[in-house]
Order: structure tokens, then sequence, then C-alpha cells
């Protein structure tokens, strides 16, 4: 499907067409732009050419009006073509409330993909037609970035912390998938393809592949494995021991000891198990462990995203359940697992 | 400009001139060269390290350009092509196009222009040529040694953590190098506060003086920066400090705001200069007052400080906060304006002029062409969510090589062809040199335009090997690289051939005002036989006197 020599790229998420209509409506700003300086130039030059050695120009100043003109017409152009680009760029890091999360870690030099079911994929990544899916960035390493030009995407996989950045695939196809920001020897190698599929061949694959355990269930069971729950869960008593429960945390304010009120967002969770004393939570004394080292960048949004499917305390958790053993695979039905409880933050994070 | 000067009379005649007493012919010797504190002399020794290092910075570009011959990466391993883009940012972004037109044409002619026999500090003009060779040289020992292959951004943890190339010593070059930029920035603005003639008030000094003002103050604010950024990455990089590495605790994002709040103004160091000498072109060759003068002077000053505001546009995907983005955003669209009026200034300039077609305005049309166009993909870069699409692509590379090569190599090489006379007192061919401008104007369209397509379509800067359908866009690149190749080396040549064989200028050979004009070509070590009285603005070109030199004017075809 791509030419041997294409002169515009593929479009095939519902963002592209925006971009490409910025492209193309300032693009012919520039033309028409362009081609009045060099047609008034040519004309001048032809027009004024020095006939005589010993000729000089006018000494002619151009009207205050003039020059009031070719100030405020092309900044209330810049101005209008701010506001559109940035109105486009809003869209890109408030993702619709059904979107699902995808995470892609990137280190020197592959992506690796995580879907929320569970499929890990290197380099490939499987999307549906249609489905809002935003992909939630780390790095291992140095500084990346995740790039699909043929949804006009980008976003930076910064290490020590997340991004995200989201899309809704409009055609289905294969697609080039990028490092986009230079990471060393084998930077240009860090390539690989999105296949675009649609939903019910994307869910064929989804139940051909190996079926691993879903996000969900696979850090119900770090949360048990490393222990968290000792902290984190009611004894039989019904009385926690030594940490704040965990249900209903994600997507609210939490009352910090300094007096801060922070949300608990993708960010705020890593910080809390890798730098656990950075924002310590009020009414509860530092005693929880670093975990830096202990837990890879994996392992990390899988907790993450096992913390995030708690609800409020006494319902269930949505995917797997901490401690016994996690849920299957919930193939049929992609959503279901990852739901965030709150639409993401406006901001990247 | 007026001067009572009483010049020695006036004369055409190649060896009266020549043997006139001037800068050139004052003493002779290496010693008198190494030791000289003529800032005439200084802007020759830094002309030739100027183009020392764009020789090389050329030839790691014509390197680049095969390697992209083909789709697979078959000429250079991949460590060694990264070293390759690497060293060719270093080199060309701070010892060629950061000191090039300040260290040359302006060490050359703000004492001229300003009717002052020196700058304030001739001493440290001459210190700053010896430093910047020092930092040129601890720069060239990390390449000969095997290179640094972070890019020219440096950015971390990559530059901190993982490479393990010269990162130090090339750091540590760039680090020594900023103190001769801030050298030279500082002389400027002490020369241009305290050494103007009597009667030069701000609003009659030449607009290449505004703007090499304007430059001068963003050096002295920014350099500086870049030297603690760079400082931080060797302190991190040797005692394993958290400044920037997550791992230890820093953030790497903070490298980038800390770079770019210095490179991001450094963009304008580059390119305002270019803009005064612009002024200059179009003035002497239209015979003209610039049209907007008062306006065209506070754009540079309006660009210097507007400059240092938008940062962050550089980081706009890599994990800022959407409301920043959003300020460094429209900040951006602003600081575009004042480079927009500047251009309809030039143009209408034109108007009703006298416009004659020698070398040097061939290249200040090529300059209006390639800014404008470089001007406004700079706006589209600057839109949000068009630069998350063209973000570290060939876009955004073809963009600022408009700007920077487009812009500041054109202004260079425009200066130079219009000074020459002034610097050396001899004419260079008028065909060959005409046909350097126009394949240096098509051979840069055609290296750089087709890099506009691909980005669009998405091939990412910095890519070793590439997917095969970006082929014909690079080939073209390459094709286009090596006119643009020939295209400098002719100027290299016929100015060089120009000194011993070329034809006598004369002192006027444009029939230009200015200063600088006022006096003889070369000019004596003293500049002035006396020192000139100025009573009006910088372009009056109707006025009886000027008539009366026009007639000496030279044509080059
Ligand atoms: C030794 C007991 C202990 C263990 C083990 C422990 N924590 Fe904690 N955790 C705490 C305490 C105490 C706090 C509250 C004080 C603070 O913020 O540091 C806390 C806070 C948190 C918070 C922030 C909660 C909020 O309300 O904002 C999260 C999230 C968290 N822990 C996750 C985990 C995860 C995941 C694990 C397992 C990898 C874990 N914890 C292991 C004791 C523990
Ligand atoms: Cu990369
Ligand atoms: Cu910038």
């Amino acid at each position: 499907m791509r030419s041997s020599f294409p002169l515009f790229p593929d479009s095939a998420s519902t963002h592209a067409g925006t971009v490409d209509a910025i492209f193309i409506i300032w693009s012919l700003v520039s033309i028409f732009f362009t081609a009045l300086i060099a047609g008034l130039i040519v004309y001048f030059m032809a027009r004024y050419r020095r006939r005589h050695s010993e000729e000089v120009g006018a000494n002619e100043e151009v009207s205050v009006w003039l020059e009031i003109a070719w100030s405020v017409i092309p900044l209330a152009i810049c101005l209008a073509m701010f506001v559109w680009g940035t109105r486009s760029f809003f869209d890109l890091y408030r993702p619709p409330a059904d979107a699902v999360e995808y995470t892609a870690i990137g280190r020197q030099w592959m992506w690796k993909i995580q879907h929320p079911e569970g499929q890990r994929e290197i380099d490939t990544l499987h999307v549906p037609v249609g489905q809002s899916i935003k992909m939630k960035l780390a790095s291992e390493d140095v500084i990346h970035s995740f790039y699909i030009p043929a949804f006009r995407i980008k976003q930076d996989a910064v290490p020590g912390r997340y991004t995200s950045i989201w899309f809704r695939a409009s055609k289905p196809g294969v697609y080039h998938l990028f490092c986009a920001e230079y990471c060393g020897a084998e930077h240009s190698r860090m390539i690989g393809s999105v296949i675009v599929m649609e939903p019910r061949d994307y869910q064929n694959w989804l139940a051909g592949g190996s079926a691993g355990k879903s996000m969900v269930a696979s850090g119900g069971d770090l949360f048990q494995s490393l222990a968290c729950v000792t902290c984190h869960r009611a004894g039989a008593t019904g009385r926690l021991a030594r940490g704040p429960a965990l249900e209903g945390v994600f997507g609210s304010p939490v009352k910090l000891v300094d007096g801060r009120t922070v949300i608990a967002d993708d960010n705020y969770v890593r910080e809390s198990i890798l730098n656990p004393t950075a924002k310590v939570v009020a009414g509860w004394d530092p005693v929880m462990p670093t975990f830096q080292g202990q837990v890879t960048e994996e392992q990390l949004s899988q907790l993450i995203a096992y913390v995030r499917s708690l609800g409020p305390i006494g319902s269930a958790p949505a995917g797997g359940t901490g401690g016994t053993p996690a849920g299957t695979t919930t193939a049929d039905s992609p959503s279901a697992a990852t739901t965030p409880q709150t639409a993401g933050p406006g901001a990247p994070q | 400009m007026n001067t009572t000067a009483a010049a020695p009379p006036v004369t055409t005649t190649a060896e009266t001139a020549f043997r006139r007493p001037n800068y050139l012919n004052a003493a002779y010797g290496v010693r008198s060269w190494l030791l000289t504190r003529d800032h005439k002399r200084i802007a020759i020794l830094y002309l030739i390290s100027v183009t020392t290092f764009f020789a090389i910075g050329s030839l790691f570009a014509l390197l680049i350009r095969l390697e992209l011959l083909t789709p697979e990466g078959d000429l250079f391993q991949p460590d060694t092509y990264n070293r390759l883009f690497t060293m060719h940012g270093v080199v060309m972004v701070f010892f060629f196009l950061i000191p090039a037109i300040p260290a040359v044409l302006g060490n050359f002619l703000v004492p001229l222009m300003i009717g002052a026999k020196d700058l304030a500090f001739p001493k440290l003009n001459l210190a700053s040529w010896y430093v910047y060779n020092l930092g040129g040289i601890f720069t060239l020992w990390a390449i000969i040694h095997g290179g640094v292959d972070t890019g020219w951004t440096f950015y971390t943890p990559f530059s901190t953590h993982y490479s393990n190339t010269y990162v130090i010593a090339t750091a540590l070059g760039i680090f020594i190098n900023g103190f001769s930029t801030i050298f030279t920035g500082l002389n400027f603005i002490v020369t241009i506060h305290r050494m103007r003639a009597p009667g030069l008030t701000w609003f009659r000094l030449p607009l290449f003086i505004w703007a090499t003002y304007a430059t001068s103050v963003i050096i002295v604010l920014g350099t500086p920066v870049i030297a603690i950024t760079l400082l931080l990455v060797a302190v991190e990089k040797t005692f394993h400090l958290g400044i920037f590495d997550p791992a230890l605790g820093g953030d790497p994002v903070l490298f980038q705001h800390m770079f770019w709040f210095y490179s991001h103004p450094a963009v304008y160091i580059m390119i305002l200069p270019a803009m005064g000498v612009e002024s200059e072109l179009i003035a002497a060759f239209a015979r003209k007052r610039i049209v907007g003068y008062k306006v065209v002077a506070f754009a540079s000053i309006a660009i210097a400080v507007l400059g240092f505001l938008v940062w962050g546009h550089h980081m706009f995907v890599a994990g800022e906060s959407i409301y920043a983005a959003t300020i460094f955003s429209v900040l951006s669209m602003l600081v575009a304006i004042p480079s927009a009026v500047k251009v309809f200034n030039w143009t209408a300039t034109l108007y009703q002029g006298s416009i004659s077609f020698q070398t040097p305005m061939l290249y200040a049309l090529g300059f209006i062409g390639l800014f404008t166009l470089g001007g406004l993909t700079g706006v589209m870069v600057a839109t949000l969510g068009f630069d998350v699409h063209v973000h570290d692509t060939y876009f955004v590379v073809a963009h600022f090589h408009y700007i920077m090569v487009g812009g500041t190599i054109m202004g260079y090489l425009g200066g130079l062809h219009y000074w020459w006379p002034k610097i050396s007192g001899k004419l260079y061919p008028a065909f060959l040199s005409k046909l350097a401008a126009l394949l240096v104007f098509v051979g840069f369209n055609l290296t750089f335009f087709p890099q506009f397509i691909l980005g669009y379509l998405g091939m990412p800067r910095r890519y070793w090997s590439y997917p095969p359908e970006f082929q014909v866009l690079n080939v073209l690149s390459t094709a286009g690289a090596s006119i643009l190749g020939v295209g400098y080396l002719l100027p290299l040549c016929y100015f060089i051939w120009s000194m011993r064989y070329g034809k006598d200028s004369g002192d006027n050979p444009w029939g230009a005002v200015g200063l600088e004009w006022d006096t003889t070509s070369p000019p004596p070590t003293e500049n002035f036989y006396t020192t000139p009285v100025v009573t009006h603005g910088p372009y009056e070109y109707n006025r009886e006197e000027v008539h009366n030199r026009m007639s000496q004017e030279v044509t080059l075809g």
C-alpha cells in the first residue's frame, strides 16, 4: 500500500485530517506570501533597475497605514493559526472516556508494547479500527519518541515518568512506527509497524496470541508477591495495619503531610512505589519501602493498572483480585478490564 | 554621511592605491598578525579560522548526504554516522554560524561604521580570537580521537550516562568557545555606546550596528547559561551527581529547558547580524533609505527580547505541560512578526529605488526568498498540533537550515562580497561570483526543499538508514548538496585569487554611502585620517556630495 515515491503521507487516524488541514491551509498562505514578495521583487527589479551610474533612489517613506497593515495582518493570521493548532493539540492530550490504555516502553533499541488484555509485542502494535487508545509511554534508559506518522502523533518517552498521547485509528493497514528522538547507535532501527485491523480481525488476533494475563491480573499478582498486601489490605480484623487503603485512590485527590493536595495519577502512583518518601500521605508514617530496582518498567505499569482498577472499599477490583488467583484474560471485552475510572487528566503527565 | 575628513585624493589606479599606507601593508610578518590589536586584522584572523571550521563542518555534511543516498546504511557504521551529524552540528553552530558575521564582518565594520579608531578593548578582541581557537582545538582533539555521538543538542541522560564518546572534551571546547563570543559581544556593546563619532546619534546608526548591538546583548545574557549547562553535564558525568539523570534523581527535561534557553536565542545570534547585513545591502544597491528605519531597528531589539521567551517550543512533545506549551506557542508566533515586518520593509525599499544587480545584491535577494520560506515554516512548527507531527523530522531540519543556512550564510556571503573591496581593496570576477550566487541559491533549495516533504511524510531526523520510499527525495537532496558545495568553493577560490590578481577596486566601488566608505579601501590602521563628524542619517543618497561620488562606481560585470 506504500507507494515507492509518495509525496503525501497516509492518513489513518481521526486526528490526521486536522493536521493535514493545518498543513494545507498554511502551505497556501505561505505560497501566497512567498509569491507576493517574489512578485514584488521581480517587478521592482524590472521597473526600477538602475539606468545610469549616477542615479539614486527616491527618498520616499511608505505610509504609516501600510506599515501597520503589514504588521497586523500577519499577526492576525498567526493568531488564527495558533488557536487552531492549540485546539488540536489539547485534543491529543484529552483522551475520550472510553479510551483503552496500552503501554509502550522504550529501551535501546526497541518498543515493548503491552495490551490491556496482557498481549505483549515488540516493535509491532496491533490496534482495532475505531477504538480510542491511550498510549502510556515510559522509557527504561534514554529518551525515545513514539511516532506514528500516519496518525500524525508523536510523544517522547522520558525515563522516570509517564507521558501519554491518544489516537483513534480510522483505516486498516500497515503503518510505520518510528523512534523520533535520537537515542544512540541503533536509533534508526528502532522502528516497527502499526497494524490497524477491523475489530473482528483484532479479536481473532487477540484470541490467537499467547493467552497472557491481563495487565490488571498481572498487577494483582505482583501486589501479592511483593507483599504490598501486608500493608495495604485490611487484615482479618478489618483494620488496616500499616498503610492506607488503595481502593478508590486513583484519580482522586490525596492529602499529603505537608498540607498539599495532589491528584493520584499515573505519575503519582509511580512515585509512591519508587520513591515513597517524596510525597507522604497525611496521617501515615513514611514506612513504605522503596521498590526502586525491584520492579521493571513493565511490572510497574501492571501494578499501576491494578491500583487503578481498585474501586472504592468493598467493591471487587475490576480485573484481577489481588491475592486471589487472577481472573482470566478478558479477551472478548477489551475495554472492560481497564476502563479508567476517571477520564485521563488533561495534562500530559 | 558626511565627513570632514581630508582624505588623500581618491585614486583608482592600482599602483598608487595599493601603495597607500593601509592596515594590510602597515606591517609584515607573522608576528605582526598574531600580536595585532587592529580590529581589521583580527577580523581577517577570524575569517581564516571560521572558514577552516566551515570547511570541516561542510565535509561532515557531505559525508552525511552521501550515506543518505541509499536507504540502507551502507557507507558507514551507525556509530560513525551518529558522530558525523553530531560533529556537523557542533562545528557549524558553535564554530561557524554563531561567530561568522559578528567576528568577521562585525569586527571589521563596527569601528568603521561608527567612525572609531578601533573597538573599545583591542586586547580583549585579540584574546577572543585565541580563546576561540583554543575551544576549537579542544573540539578538534575530540573529533580526531573519535568524536561525539550525542547530537549537537547533548540530550540527557544519553549524553551523561549512555554515550561513551568524547562528550566532556567537546563540551569543554564549546564552553571555552563561549567566552570568546562573550568577549566579542561585550566589546561591541561598549564600543557602540562609547565610541560613536561626533554627531552619530543612535538613530543615525546603520542598521547593521543595531543588529550587532541586539546580537551582542543576547550573547552576553545567553551564553553563560549554555556554559553552565554544559558544565553541569560534565559534573554529572564525572561525579555521578543527579542533576539531569532520573536514575540519580535528576530531571532530563530540565536539561532541555536549560539547553534551549540559550540555544533558541542562539538562533537569533545567527540570524540578526545577517538581517543587519541585509539592510546594508538593500540600501546600497537600491540607493535608498531603508523604509521604516526605526521599525527595522526596533524589530531587532524586539526579536532579541522575545527570543528569550520561546525556548519551550522545542519541547512540545517532550513532556512539558500543555499550558506551558500554549504560552510558548503564542510567543513564538509573536516573534515571527518583527521578522515579517523586516521582510516587508526590505521589499518596500526597492520601490522607487535605483536597483543594480551586482553580486552582493543577488545574495541579498536570495536571502529574502530563503528567509521568507524559513520564517513561514517557522510559524508552522510553532503551531502546536502541527508540530506534534513534524517535530524531530526532516521538516524541522529543513526549516532551520532555511533560517541558518539560507539566512545566515546568504547574509554572510552577501556581506563578504559587499565589503570585500573594503577589506582587500580588490575586485573579484563578476561572472564567476554571480554564477556562485546562483549555484548557492539553486543548490540550497534543491538540498533542503525536498526535506520539507520528507519530514511531512514522517522521516525522522538523525536516521542512518530509512524506509525505501524516502529514497527519491533523499537523492535530490544529496544532488543539491553537491551543487551547494561548488557554490561555496567558488568564492573561496576567487577571493584568494583576487588578493593577488584582482583589479583594484578604488575606495568605493559601489558608490555607497556609510562611514566605512568615507575612508580609503583598504582603510589605514587608524581607520580615518581625521575623525568624521556626522550630520545626518545613514542612507542619505539624495545629496549633492553623494551624487559627485557616484561616478566612481565600478561595475563588476
Ligand atoms: C511496609 C508497609 C508498606 C508496604 C510493603 C507497601 N506500602 Fe504503600 N504505603 C505504605 C504507607 C505507610 C503509605 C502512606 C505513606 C506514604 O505515602 O508514604 C503508603 C502509600 C502508598 C501509596 C499512596 C497511597 C495514597 O493514598 O496516596 C501507594 C499507591 C502505595 N503505597 C502503593 C504500594 C504498592 C504498589 C506496594 C507494593 C509494591 C506498596 N505500596 C507496599 C506502606 C506500605
Ligand atoms: Cu530513537
Ligand atoms: Cu527555538
